[in-house]
């Protein structure tokens, strides 16, 4: 419901609107459309059957399965203008944390609630540094980025436990019901929909939204500000521990550096959606389309035997990119709106 | 050195497996055991023979793309892949993580190529997307650290323990001349799987009677940290005054030894050797404080995995322990216990030829 012309102030009055709105599609999130597209048609042209295959798309999409599942959660957190760099740090403590308990015997019906328990803990813990004693997410979660990565290797040191048992590891390598989406992947789908349901369906989503673009205002207007954050914070600690169950499976390997710098690969997707970096607005629908663009991108130019450095040369622009994209198209259009032509030449016209 | 220490430990592990089943703890998994070798045995020698066939699409996939250790191991790699008339490529990732060289096999997969010679970050990891690699048809050769046995067809073995624990006693008795005297060893650490295999085969090979001028009078342990290697030679030193040599076998180990002896008197009374890599040691071997050590050749190890993989996708091979094929410059191979194919003895390097080598 809001406002296609707004005003310079009109831009707050509408990013704290959470609601289902079409229109906001219609900005980066269509570039995003766009550039997933224009992925598809540059793998389709220069790899042709081999990258339309259906055991291709498997790899895409299981390829993503963990930055895919992790982006849910880290898209609220962004969105509430906080950020959470510890979530590959997270999956690699749950991903260890499995291995020694396995080689201590325990069931794995019991090491899998307990490792999510666990990683809930350790978003606890981001929670409270950030919303009890106010320090910026931003220092804690580079701080605990670290500290629970040196947890996992206590834990585990360098040893990778890999004798899981089969029907958990077959699991993870699967498809779905004869189909080509793998596993994992289903769970990124389920974890989708209820977040986007939150996110966009509910008062929760709207306090996050409101809290994202004026925390103060939102403080006022009655929404709990730091009990959701702390609630947000512990979900993404359990939804990264998912993570490391569901990568441990599919690599059938739990070592201490797994998921390592997957971190960055998550951020980038979330802002590449559309999110922005400074809370308030964003769409969960551009975020998995971002990850879509990822993927494909990546898939096709490993295809056309692209080198690994020129892989992460794209991964960092288009995280750049994401950051730089929304704010020219958002100023681009003031300037449109201010009346075309003033501003063509940037020099100013009066001292 | 970093990479050979992972690739060793990568050795171990995957000796140590290969034991996998259903259930869900621990014990049950360990109740069960499979034995692939036994099975790979059974199926015989049969049907192999024939040539290399042209045009083959081999793939090799190196732990790290931006590592000067495998750029000399798949340069071996394409030399072979060109004598027999093949289209070489080669892709990797630019980190070590476990999980980095999957979507490589994918995409290998994908592309439909004949064969692929990959070295594992992970010696299980990589096997789910080996196994659908091999049911496409793709014929897998692991070289430098090997895979899970059902990952692969071959596994091309670069460091067959007699080999190298043997031949550093060779080489350290040449270098003292026959007079023998007192002789150490320093180790990584005390319960490291390589190296005390290693130091078996030294403890053998000194028993024969023509080194029995040679006395082993310790073992050191210097943890594979620098420091602790260095300080560790220093005691030896200083604990026995008439040593004549030290075995480093391990990388950290030999150049903090290095270190040391290059900075006192013992420099060039006291023979060192053991296993390196000309990058890490050429120095110390241009001022004499070391005259010769061993490692394998990338190059030829790569070579032999090439031939191997052009082999094994011609159908010359299949893989079963006995069958021969020959392999370019390197002559006949014979594919041993458990699928593995043996580089052979280690190269010495020393003044004469440290500069052909740059890893």
């Amino acid at each position: 419901m809001s406002d296609v012309k707004t005003n310079v102030e009109g831009d707050v009055v509408r990013t704290s609107d959470s609601g289902f709105d079409i229109k906001r599609l219609g900005r980066w999130e269509t570039v995003t459309v766009f550039l997933l597209l224009m992925a598809i048609l540059y793998g389709a042209t220069t790899s042709g059957s081999d990258f339309l295959s259906g055991g291709n798309l498997n790899s895409i999409l299981s390829d993503m399965s963990e930055i895919a599942i992790i982006a849910l959660p880290l898209t609220l957190i962004i969105v509430a203008a906080e950020i959470d760099l510890s979530v590959a740090s997270v999956l690699g403590l749950t991903s260890a944390l499995m291995g020694y308990l396995w080689n201590h015997g325990w069931a794995m019906e019991m090491i899998i609630p307990a490792v999510l328990v666990i990683g809930a803990l350790a978003g606890a813990l981001n929670g409270v540094l950030v919303t009890r004693l106010g320090l910026p997410s931003l220092a804690v979660t580079i701080g605990t980025l670290a500290m629970y990565r040196g947890l996992a290797y206590v834990v585990l040191g360098d040893q990778a436990v890999a004798d899981f048992p089969s029907k958990f590891t077959e699991w993870g390598f699967g498809t779905f019901a004869g189909t080509q989406i793998p596993n994992p992947f289903v769970v990124f789908i389920v974890l989708a929909v209820v977040f986007f349901v939150v996110l966009h369906m509910t008062g929760i989503g709207r306090s996050i939204f409101a809290m994202g673009a004026n925390e103060e205002a939102a403080r006022f207007s009655g929404v709990r500000v730091k009990r959701i954050k702390f609630w947000l914070f512990v979900v993404t600690g359990a939804i990264s521990a998912l993570a490391g169950v569901v990568y441990a499976f599919r690599f059938a390997s739990a070592r201490a550096d797994n998921g390592a710098g997957l971190e960055l690969s998550v951020v980038a997707v979330v802002l590449l959606g559309g999110v922005s970096i400074f809370g308030g607005k964003g769409h969960l629908l551009g975020v998995i389309c971002a990850m879509l663009l990822l993927g494909t991108l990546r898939n096709a130019l490993t295809l056309n035997d692209v080198s690994a450095e020129v892989l992460t040369i794209v991964t960092g622009s288009l995280l750049l990119l994401s950051v730089l994209g929304p704010s020219v198209t958002a100023r681009v259009r003031e300037a449109l709106r201010r009346g075309r032509g003033v501003d063509a030449p940037p020099t100013p016209t009066t001292t | 050195m970093a990479i050979r220490n992972k690739a060793f430990a990568a050795l171990a592990l995957t000796s140590m497996l290969g034991v996998a089943a259903c259930g869900s703890t621990k014990d049950d998994e360990e109740s069960a055991t499979s034995t692939p070798a036994a099975e790979a045995t059974t199926e015989g020698a049969a049907a192999a023979g024939g040539e290399i066939k042209e045009g083959l699409k081999i793939a090799f996939l190196p732990k790290q793309i931006n590592n000067p250790y495998f750029t000399i191991s798949d340069k071996g790699g394409e030399d072979a892949v060109k004598a027999f008339g093949g289209e070489f490529k080669r892709v990797g990732p630019s980190d070590t993580a476990a999980s980095s060289q999957v979507s490589y096999i994918n995409t290998l997969t994908t592309q439909k190529q004949d064969a692929i010679v990959i070295s594992a970050n992970d010696a299980n990891a990589v096997v789910p997307a080996l196994e659908k690699a091999k049911a496409a048809g793709i014929k897998v050769v692991t070289y430098d650290s090997d895979t899970a046995p059902e990952g692969r067809d071959l596994f091309i073995n670069q460091a067959a323990a007699e080999d190298l624990g043997r031949s550093q006693v060779q080489l350290l008795a040449k270098q003292i001349g026959p007079e023998g005297g007192e002789i150490a060893i320093l180790s990584a650490t005390p319960n490291a799987t390589n190296q005390n295999t290693w130091i078996e085969f030294m403890k053998d090979e000194l028993s024969k009677p023509e080194y029995s001028k040679l006395k082993l009078v310790k073992t050191a342990y210097g943890n594979d940290d620098d420091q602790k290697s260095f300080e560790e030679t220093q005691g030896l030193l200083q604990a026995y005054p008439d040593l004549k040599g030290i075995i480093s076998p391990t990388t950290v180990g030999i150049a903090a030894a290095a270190r040391y002896l290059q900075g006192s008197d013992a420099k060039g009374k006291v023979k060192l050797t053991g296993l390196g890599t000309p990058n890490q040691l050429r120095d110390f071997v241009k001022d004499g404080t070391i005259e010769g050590f061993e490692l394998w050749d990338p190059g030829k190890l790569g070579y032999l995995a090439a031939y191997a993989a052009g082999a094994l996708a011609s159908g010359v091979i299949t893989g079963a322990e006995g069958e021969t094929f020959t392999a370019g410059d390197l002559g006949e191979r014979t594919i041993g216990a458990k699928g593995e194919v043996l580089l052979g003895p280690p190269t010495v390097f020393d003044k004469a030829n440290i500069d052909e080598f740059d890893f």
